[in-house]
């Protein structure tokens, strides 16, 4: 019981997963994703994660972030344990410690940039004053504060996913949770937005899992872990 | 920005979609709130009648005449206040679609049965002393343009002058009012002697006496006595309270009060289709960008609102709107229709249709609020 109690616990381990698995039943068919998978992340760490589809990639990074929970196994943000929430703690958690940029950007159409960026401030008890100052400060930083009135619509596909890294970052994330940040980029805005979410991590202290297909965006990391099968089976320091 | 910005952002995103929607709520809302300005018009002839008058008629139906001498006789019955003889004349002006409620009517007493009809004391005084004058409501004065020393020929649909012809000669000696402002002024009344004497048949008969009583409390008393002193004459009488006269006359015309309620039901049901296939398609629409909220650290509970929100924020647009036309249109109707009573939109009616807005946006948004409540991050992500 103590265990599952919050703890803080000094360490230089931001996240720890601890013999996870994670099944579904598709039918009457049991899918095994997960059976007995470990691991650590480092704070300021930039990790890359690959696989081949159906690897468990996307699924791995759900649990880190809260959006899924393990089967079996335990999940600890900075000395949390976090996959005993309930979906409102949950929701907290993420809106406390996570930053999620997702391939597609998933910014609100309706909303101007500045109002996309705004939106997880909403879930804190800043006031509108401050808020503006914060969505100024991200908007800079991704160099779009000149775009901040526009709509997703009028803006190219790399303003809309640096449109999503302020959203990210605008609250003060620990950490930066990246599902195929670059997959609907050319090469060159795919590189502009690796570099920013490398200054991210080196600058500004970011803790950033990433999950591509792209061996290109993987050398951005710090660490690339290979998922097949629901195991890693090749890490390796960049 | 707030959850009502984002709740406004997000009605107002597919403009044509949002304007159908809104225009088919407004419509049903602008109709509900006429029809029911319509019923309580048609409610008001019950509820504005005195609860101390009586009608008597004779027994085998009310277009049936009395003999004028009951009349006296009806007058000395013990509890009988005042009373007062009125013949339906059926008139019209210039044209028979210029129909008027009109009744010859025993002009001595007459005001002091139907003492709710106002007038200046000067008009009073005239009307009472010209045989031909003619005491017209505010409504026939507005729609056919009359004012006191008007002059104007009105023939009858029934009755023929001895001299010949169907028209006779009046002179506008007064224009009333009613101490309610819901009260009915389409009526027109003159001197049954000038009537009696001029007309071709029925000479010393009547069409009904209204009766004022003493006392509510003796009504009884004062039917019984009525009905009881004419029974197995020629001429039976049937006296009944002027509320009950009133609400039989207006089931004449069919059970308005269904017709309209079922009409609203109509417009009602009809909206909460389109209004509910709206919202279900738009939220089936935000499917992925609930998901992100939710990722982002919104709560269930928070987009359950927001959704529901919606959907009360498009029926409280629509359906106000509605109603507020509903308040122009009764007005124009009650200007520019004078053979209708006076459409007046009580609180009551405002009351209600709050409560038909309220359950629109509850019904219409419960189900994709529901929806949007229970969705999975991962399963809307991963479409």
């Amino acid at each position: 019981m103590d265990a599952m109690k919050k703890q803080k616990v000094e360490s230089e381990n931001l996240f720890e997963l601890k013999g996870i698995a994670k099944s579904f039943t598709k039918g009457r068919e049991v899918i095994s994703i997960f059976k007995d998978l470990n691991m650590t992340i480092k704070r300021g760490e930039f990790l890359a994660i690959m696989g081949p589809s159906g690897s468990g990639k996307t699924t791995l990074l759900n649990m880190l972030g809260g959006v899924d929970q393990p089967t079996t196994g335990e999940v600890w943000f900075d000395g949390e344990r976090i996959d005993s929430l309930s979906e409102n703690g949950l929701a907290k958690w993420r809106s406390e410690n996570i930053g999620f940029i997702f391939q597609f950007y998933n910014l609100m159409p309706m909303l101007s940039a500045a109002r996309n960026v705004e939106l997880p401030l909403l879930l804190t008890s800043l006031p509108k004053k401050r808020r503006a100052q914060s969505v100024d400060a991200a908007l800079e930083l991704v160099g779009l504060k000149d775009r901040a009135g526009h709509k997703p619509n009028e803006m190219s596909g790399g303003q809309q996913q640096r449109v999503a890294i302020a959203r990210a970052i605008v609250s003060d994330p620990k950490m930066l949770l990246c599902d195929e940040p670059t997959g609907d980029l050319d090469r060159e805005t795919a590189n502009e937005i690796l570099t920013m979410l490398q200054e991210l991590n080196r600058d500004y202290g970011k803790t950033i899992v990433m999950v591509t297909h792209d061996p290109e965006a993987a050398k951005y990391a710090h660490k690339v872990l290979h998922l097949d099968k629901g195991d890693f089976v090749e890490k390796g320091e960049l | 920005m707030g959850d009502l910005y984002l709740i406004f952002k997000n009605v107002t995103r597919k403009k044509l979609r949002l304007f159908l929607t809104l225009f088919a709520t407004f419509i049903a809302f602008m109709i509900y709130g006429v029809l029911m300005a319509f019923q309580v018009a048609l409610d008001s002839g019950v509820e504005l009648s005195a609860d101390d008058r009586l009608i008597v008629v004779n027994k085998v139906n009310f277009t049936q005449p009395l003999p004028l001498s009951y009349v006296t006789r009806i007058r000395s019955v013990e509890g009988v206040a005042e009373s007062a003889h009125m013949s339906w004349f059926g008139g019209y002006y210039q044209d028979p679609k210029n129909f008027m409620p009109m009744f010859a009517v025993e002009q001595d007493r007459f005001l002091d049965v139907y003492d709710e009809i106002v007038m200046p004391d000067v008009q009073r005084k005239a009307w009472l002393q010209n045989r031909q004058g003619l005491l017209i409501g505010e409504s026939v004065a507005k729609r056919f343009g009359w004012k006191v020393g008007d002059r104007v020929p009105i023939s009858s649909n029934i009755f023929s002058r001895k001299t010949g012809g169907q028209t006779w000669d009046f002179d506008i000696e007064a224009i009333y009012r009613g101490a309610d402002p819901s009260f009915d002024t389409s009526g027109v009344y003159f001197h049954f002697k000038y009537f009696d004497e001029a007309r071709t048949f029925g000479q010393n008969q009547t069409g009904f006496v209204a009766v004022r009583t003493e006392d509510p409390a003796l009504n009884e008393q004062v039917i019984k006595a009525i009905d009881d002193q004419f029974a197995n004459s020629f001429f039976e009488t049937e006296t009944v309270p002027e509320k009950a006269f009133n609400k039989a006359f207006i089931e004449q015309l069919g059970n308005i009060a269904l017709i309209i309620q079922f009409v609203v039901l109509a417009a009602f049901f009809i909206i909460l289709v389109i209004v509910g296939n709206s919202m279900a398609l738009a939220i089936r629409e935000r499917t992925n960008e609930i998901a992100v909220m939710k990722t982002l650290g919104f709560r269930s509970g928070r987009i359950f609102r927001m959704v529901l929100g919606e959907s009360f924020l498009v029926a409280i647009l629509g359906g106000g709107l509605g109603v507020l036309a509903s308040v122009a249109l009764t007005r124009l109707i009650t200007e520019n229709v004078a053979t209708l009573p006076p459409l007046i939109m009580k609180p009551e009616i405002f009351l209600s249709a709050a409560g038909y807005i309220l359950l629109l946006g509850f019904v219409t948004g419960i189900l994709p609020a529901l929806s949007a409540w229970r969705l999975n991050i991962i399963t809307a992500l991963s479409r």
